[in-house]
C-alpha cells in the first residue's frame, strides 16, 4: 500500500492563467515564456520538464515571487503572488546553503522567531530527517555535494512551509548520489505532504518522482503536453508501464531513444 | 586539503626571516667593503634604536604615529563601510558615485595635505584626516565590490525565509561580505600606515615620521633616519600579522577555502 499522500481531488493549491515572460537585453525583446496555464492541487508533486535554456527555471522563479511576469498571474490558495514567502521554499542547486553557518546554523537559519527550545527540536528533527547526525557543526566547505544538497532541503523543510520549489536541485550531484537524494526526497514528501514543483530536465527523474510531469517546449517555453504518471510508489523501474511513460516523453520531446 | 600545513610552523617562521637575513647581512657587508656616508650599517641602526628607546622617545613617536592611524583608520572604516554597502546595494547612486571615484582615486592623498593644514592647522587633525582620506577610498571600494558579489541565490534564499531588510543586512550581507572585508582592511590599514609617515614628515611634531625628518633637520643623523625606517618596517609587519589573524577566524574562513569544496565524505 502506497503511503504517499492522494492530492486532495480538486482544490487548487496553486493556479497560473496566461503567463508571458519577456526580457529585454541590448534593445531585443527575448520572449522565454508563452502563455502558460497550469494548475497544481494540494499535496500533489508535479516536475515541470524541459530542455536547458527553455526558461522553466524562469518559471519557477515568477511563481517563487522573485520575478514579476510581463503578463498573467500566478494565484496560491487564492491569493495572488507578489514576492517571495515563508510559507514556500525554493531550493536552489547546492549553491544556496549559506556557507558561514553550520549544518545546524543553516537548518535553523529560518526559525528565527521560534523559542529557543523548540528551535533546537525542530533542528534536530530534520538533521535526523535528511541523515545528518554527526555533522551538526561541519561548515558545508566540509560536506560533499549530496550533504549540501540535504542541508538545503532541511532548511527548507524546518519552517514547515506548505509548498517546496526545487530548481535542478540534484543537477550537480553524480548519478548514484541523485538516485539515492531522489528516494529520500520521496520519503520526505510521503512524510510531510507537501505540495512540490520541481524543475528538471532529466525525463527519467520526473517520471521517477512526480505524479504529473509537465512537458515543456524549448523556448519561448509553452506547455506541450501534461502526462499522468500514472504509477504507485515505489516505483519500479523497469516495469512495462514506467518505460511506456518515460519512452513516450521522449517522443513528445523529438529525441531518438538510441545513441 | 592543506598541503602548506604539512610545514612545520618554525621551519615556515625560519623560511619568510631568510630573506630579511639575507639583507641585513647584504647591507653589513656593502658597508664593510665600502665604508663611508652613503649610509650607516646596521650595527649603528641597532644603535640608534637603542639611543631612542633611552631617551624614552621611541614610545613617545610610536604611540604617536599608532594614534593618528587608529583614529584616521577607523574613521574611514565607520564611514566607508556602510556607504560602500549602500553605494553596492543601490545601481543607482553606485553609477553616480563611480566616475567620481575613478576621478578621486589617481590623486595621491599627499596632494590633500596643503589643504589639511588649511582647514584644521598644522598638528594632530590635518594627520588623521590625510589617514582617513587615504583609508576611506579603499574601504568603501572594498566593500561596494564585496556586496556586489554577494551571490542572488543567498539573497533570495534570505528574502524567502521572509528576513526584514534589517535581519538581511545582519544575517546574510553582513557574514557573506565579511572575508573579503577582511582582506580590504588589512590592504587598508597598510595604506594608512604609509601615508601616516608621509603626513607626519610635514604636519605635526611627533611621531615616527617627524622623527625622521627631525634627524636630518638637526644634524644629518642618518642612523637615526634609517632606524626611523626600520622601525616602521616592523611596526607595518605586526600590523599586517594582526590583521591575518582575523582571516584566520571561523566565520571568515570559509571565504578563502572555496577550492577545496567537497572534498570530505
Amino acid at each position: 500500500m502506497s503511503t504517499f499522500p492522494q492530492a486532495a481531488a480538486d482544490r487548487a493549491k496553486l493556479t497560473i492563467r496566461g503567463l508571458d515572460m519577456t526580457f529585454r537585453a541590448e534593445g531585443k525583446e527575448i520572449s522565454v515564456l508563452e502563455n502558460i496555464d497550469l494548475d497544481v492541487r494540494e499535496g500533489e508533486f508535479v516536475c515541470i520538464l524541459g530542455p536547458s535554456g527553455c526558461g522553466k527555471s524562469t518559471l519557477l522563479n515568477i511563481v517563487g515571487g522573485f520575478l514579476e511576469p510581463t503578463a498573467g498571474t500566478v494565484t496560491i490558495d487564492g491569493e495572488p503572488v507578489h514576492g517571495p514567502d515563508p510559507r514556500r521554499i525554493f531550493v536552489f542547486q547546492e549553491r544556496g546553503v549559506f556557507p558561514w553557518l553550520t549544518v545546524e546554523g543553516n537548518i535553523g537559519f529560518g526559525l528565527g522567531k521560534l523559542p529557543a527550545d523548540e528551535r533546537r527540536r525542530r533542528i534536530d528533527h530534520y538533521v535526523r530527517l535528511v541523515g545528518l547526525t554527526g555533522f551538526e557543526t561541519a561548515y558545508p566547505q566540509e560536506l560533499s555535494g549530496g550533504m549540501k544538497q540535504r542541508v538545503e532541503v532541511a532548511r527548507a523543510l524546518a519552517v514547515n512551509p506548505d509548498m517546496l520549489y526545487l530548481d535542478e536541485p540534484f543537477g550537480a550531484l553524480d548519478s548514484i548520489t541523485r538516485l539515492v537524494m531522489r528516494g529520500e526526497l520521496l520519503r520526505i514528501w510521503g512524510q510531510e505532504k507537501k505540495t512540490i514543483l520541481f524543475v528538471t530536465h532529466d525525463i527519467d527523474e520526473s517520471v521517477q518522482l512526480a505524479d504529473r510531469v509537465v512537458v515543456m517546449s524549448s523556448r519561448p517555453a509553452h506547455i506541450r503536453r501534461i502526462v499522468d504518471i500514472d504509477l504507485p510508489h515505489p516505483r519500479d523501474l523497469s516495469s512495462r508501464r514506467y518505460l511506456e511513460l518515460r519512452d513516450s516523453i521522449f517522443g513528445e520531446i523529438g529525441l531518438a531513444h538510441k545513441i | 586539503m592543506r598541503s602548506k600545513k604539512t610545514n612545520r610552523p618554525a621551519s615556515r617562521i625560519a623560511l619568510s626571516l631568510s630573506g630579511l637575513a639575507v639583507l641585513v647581512v647584504l647591507w653589513a657587508v656593502a658597508i664593510r667593503l665600502s665604508p663611508g656616508t652613503l649610509l650607516p650599517g646596521p650595527a649603528a641602526v641597532l644603535r640608534a634604536i637603542v639611543e631612542i628607546a633611552q631617551k624614552g622617545f621611541l614610545v613617545k613617536h610610536v604611540v604617536a604615529s599608532l594614534f593618528r592611524v587608529t583614529w584616521g583608520y577607523l574613521l574611514a572604516v565607520a564611514i566607508g563601510v556602510p556607504l560602500g554597502i549602500f553605494l553596492g546595494r543601490l545601481r543607482r547612486p553606485e553609477m553616480a558615485i563611480a566616475p567620481l571615484i575613478e576621478f578621486l582615486r589617481p590623486i595621491s592623498p599627499l596632494a590633500w595635505i596643503p589643504i589639511a593644514i588649511l582647514w584644521f592647522g598644522v598638528g594632530d587633525l590635518a594627520a588623521v584626516f590625510i589617514i582617513f582620506l587615504a583609508s576611506l577610498l579603499p574601504i568603501t571600494l572594498t566593500a561596494m565590490n564585496a556586496v556586489g558579489s554577494v551571490a542572488l541565490v543567498h539573497w533570495n534564499a534570505g528574502l524567502n525565509f521572509g528576513l526584514s531588510p534589517a535581519e538581511l543586512a545582519r544575517k546574510v550581507i553582513a557574514p557573506a561580505i565579511l572575508p573579503q572585508l577582511i582582506v580590504g582592511l588589512r590592504l587598508t590599514l597598510g595604506i594608512a600606515w604609509l601615508v601616516v609617515v608621509a603626513a607626519e614628515m610635514i604636519a605635526v611634531n611627533s611621531g615616527l615620521g617627524f622623527l625622521i625628518i627631525d634627524a636630518r633637520n638637526a644634524g644629518n643623523r642618518y642612523d637615526v633616519v634609517v632606524a626611523g625606517m626600520v622601525l616602521i618596517g616592523l611596526i607595518g609587519v605586526g600590523l599586517d600579522v594582526a590583521m591575518r589573524r582575523l582571516e584566520r577566524l571561523k566565520a571568515a574562513s570559509w571565504g578563502y577555502e572555496s577550492a577545496v569544496e567537497g572534498v570530505a565524505a
